[in-house]
């Protein structure tokens, strides 16, 4: 619009960010103000005299409200699940686009519709087999479950990362006689780094910010819940406990927040080959 | 040679396979089956009394005018603002910035963002100072404040405010990423035959937009559809909030009914399977 007065573009533009940025900053804020400030005025009063900053809330709910050990549950999740996931998905999709597979477009197509599969339709039959094996409550059911339902995305997307690598490149391999392992590990995976990146945070973050399949799994002990089940039940045990929720909720953000910023360019790319594509 | 090499191929998909076959394909074959018996167990068949009841009971079908409102105000409100956004932000130098501070929501969890928005919607009754921004505004403007999870002529387009500030963001990076690969030629051409501006977005960014659009829709869709954790944590359904998705999650754990889950379970893969019939579809035109 080059023939507009700029002004209102600029003016709408950074009214719209600062209101989209207004949620996190009162969370932020409040997370370090004292419990009986945050209980009686609001969060924008902190920043007049006089002013009332502390860090008791962050060290409650690290310790006593168990949100330390919950990241080190939401950890001990995501990694695992997010090595299975590229791994497995990597060779899936590998096979689908440089192997012969017989009937293997029908398949990959099958997977395509996959992706859009609620998991609703799969928590109880999975929750049955977990309970028969004794598997509830513990981190290998949530690594199993998470593995599967995070692969039809992921061998989708690296499927057509891998059949756009240079065709030219891996057939001169092939007539040179390299095996599909050969090729696999010295020319597609290092060719692919960023495309696995990008998965990978991708599934990072999708596990680390899972509520349904914990709180179905796992349930809510403790000893195992990751960090968003400890925060929704902190919700409904100390529901306008202000001082605990916000800084537990800035807690379970942090490690996001800090993927983003450092890694936002993966990050968007995933999203982007992901959504144009499919 | 050939069967050998096959038998190779099928090696490499194999893990993928047993883990999609035991977690996702089997377990939607048996809760289909299942959501046709009752009982604790889903024990006693009962052939459609499952879906009579969910399709009948005044209870339930709120729940389906909720899944609807989020269908449309959800997916509506993410797409419009994402291209008004995209447009906007294309036309500055600090897009970049702009965008990633829309687009931020989308890292964290829903249940840290269902936590950000009750702390958004803090209500106190009209003697105590405010301490909720959107009460603190109301007030502010000369209104009363409102009760914006309990009340419920409001709480569902509160909840689903939420979901637009997380998922905008998505809406506007992909339609910008399509935004940019509009031609400038095109543009410029538009413009040596005399078009204005606002004619150029109608007449030709938006219709080279279209597919962009309707992939960021059906994704939005298909997301307002299965929509759980921000319903779940903001107020458990309760206040006349209730979506499909913790429907199924309140009959399994709280009423322990599994046939009536599985039901509601089912009702969400049918509404599902025409966006999925779409997406393959899309992905066949493509190849």
């Amino acid at each position: 619009m080059r023939h507009v007065s700029r002004g209102p573009l600029h003016i709408a533009i950074i009214i719209i960010c600062l209101l989209w940025m207004l949620p996190s900053v009162g969370l932020f804020v409040s997370s370090l103000r004292p419990r009986d400030v945050i209980a009686t005025t609001g969060w924008w009063t902190a920043f007049t005299t006089p002013f009332e900053f502390t860090l008791t809330n962050y060290e409650q709910v690290v310790s006593a409200q168990g949100m330390g050990q919950s990241f080190i549950n939401s950890l001990i999740i995501s990694v695992p699940v997010t090595v299975f996931v590229v791994i497995v998905a990597a060779f899936a999709a590998y096979a689908f686009s440089w192997m012969d597979l017989p009937g293997g477009d029908t398949i990959f197509l099958i997977v395509v519709g996959l992706i859009v599969v609620p998991i609703q339709l799969t928590l109880i039959p999975v929750l049955r087999m977990f309970a028969s094996s004794g598997l509830t409550g513990t981190f290998p059911a949530v690594w199993l479950a998470h593995t599967a339902y995070g692969l039809p995305f992921a061998v989708f997307l690296l499927r057509n990362f891998f059949i756009a690598l240079p065709k030219d490149l891996l057939e001169s391999a092939f007539l040179e006689g390299a095996s599909h392992r050969r090729v696999f590990f010295r020319i597609v995976m290092p060719l692919s780094v960023p495309s696995l990146a990008a998965l990978g945070i991708f599934q990072f973050l999708w596990v680390w910010n899972d509520l349904l399949v914990a709180l179905v799994y796992l349930g809510g002990s403790r000893s195992v819940a990751p960090m968003t089940v400890t925060v929704s039940n902190l919700v409904s045990s100390f529901g306008s406990e202000w001082h605990l929720l916000t800084a537990a909720a800035f807690v379970s953000m942090l490690l996001p927040l800090a993927i983003f910023f450092a890694l936002q360019r993966y990050f968007v790319e995933g999203i982007l080959a992901g959504a144009v594509k499919g | 040679m050939r069967p050998r090499l096959a038998t190779i191929a099928w090696l490499w998909v194999l893990p993928a396979f047993v883990l999609l076959g035991v977690f996702l394909v089997y377990p939607v074959v048996n809760t289909i089956y299942l959501s046709f018996f009752s009982g604790r167990g889903a024990s006693v068949f009962v052939g459609l009394d499952n879906y009579r009841y969910l399709f009948t009971h005044p209870e339930t079908l709120v729940v389906f005018r909720n899944n609807l409102l989020w269908l449309v105000l959800f997916t509506g409100a993410s797409v419009g603002l994402g291209l008004i956004l995209a447009v906007l932000s294309n036309q500055v130098r600090y897009e970049a910035v702009a965008k990633a501070i829309i687009f931020v929501p989308m890292a964290v969890s829903f249940t840290a963002a269902a936590v950000i928005w009750r702390f958004m919607y803090i209500y106190r009754p009209g003697q105590f100072e405010q301490t909720g921004v959107l009460n603190a505004a109301m007030v502010a403007l000369g209104f009363d404040p409102v009760p914006w999870i309990t009340n419920t002529a409001v709480n569902n387009y509160a909840l689903i405010a939420a979901g637009i500030w997380m998922w905008t963001g998505f809406a506007l990076v992909v339609i910008s990423a399509g935004l940019k690969g509009i031609p400038a030629e095109v543009l410029e051409a538009a413009r040596v035959d005399g078009a204005n501006e606002v004619q150029i977005f109608w007449r030709v960014i938006l219709p080279m937009l279209r597919s962009v659009m309707l992939v960021v829709a059906v994704t939005l869709t298909i997301n307002s559809l299965k929509v759980f954790d921000l319903v779940y944590v903001m107020t458990f359904g309760n206040y006349q909030t209730d979506v499909l998705a913790n429907r199924m999650f309140k009959e399994m754990f709280t009423f322990g009914n599994f046939g009536r889950a599985s039901a509601v379970a089912v009702v969400l893969l049918l509404a599902i399977i025409p966006l999925m019939a779409l997406n393959i579809r899309r992905f066949r035109r493509e190849q």
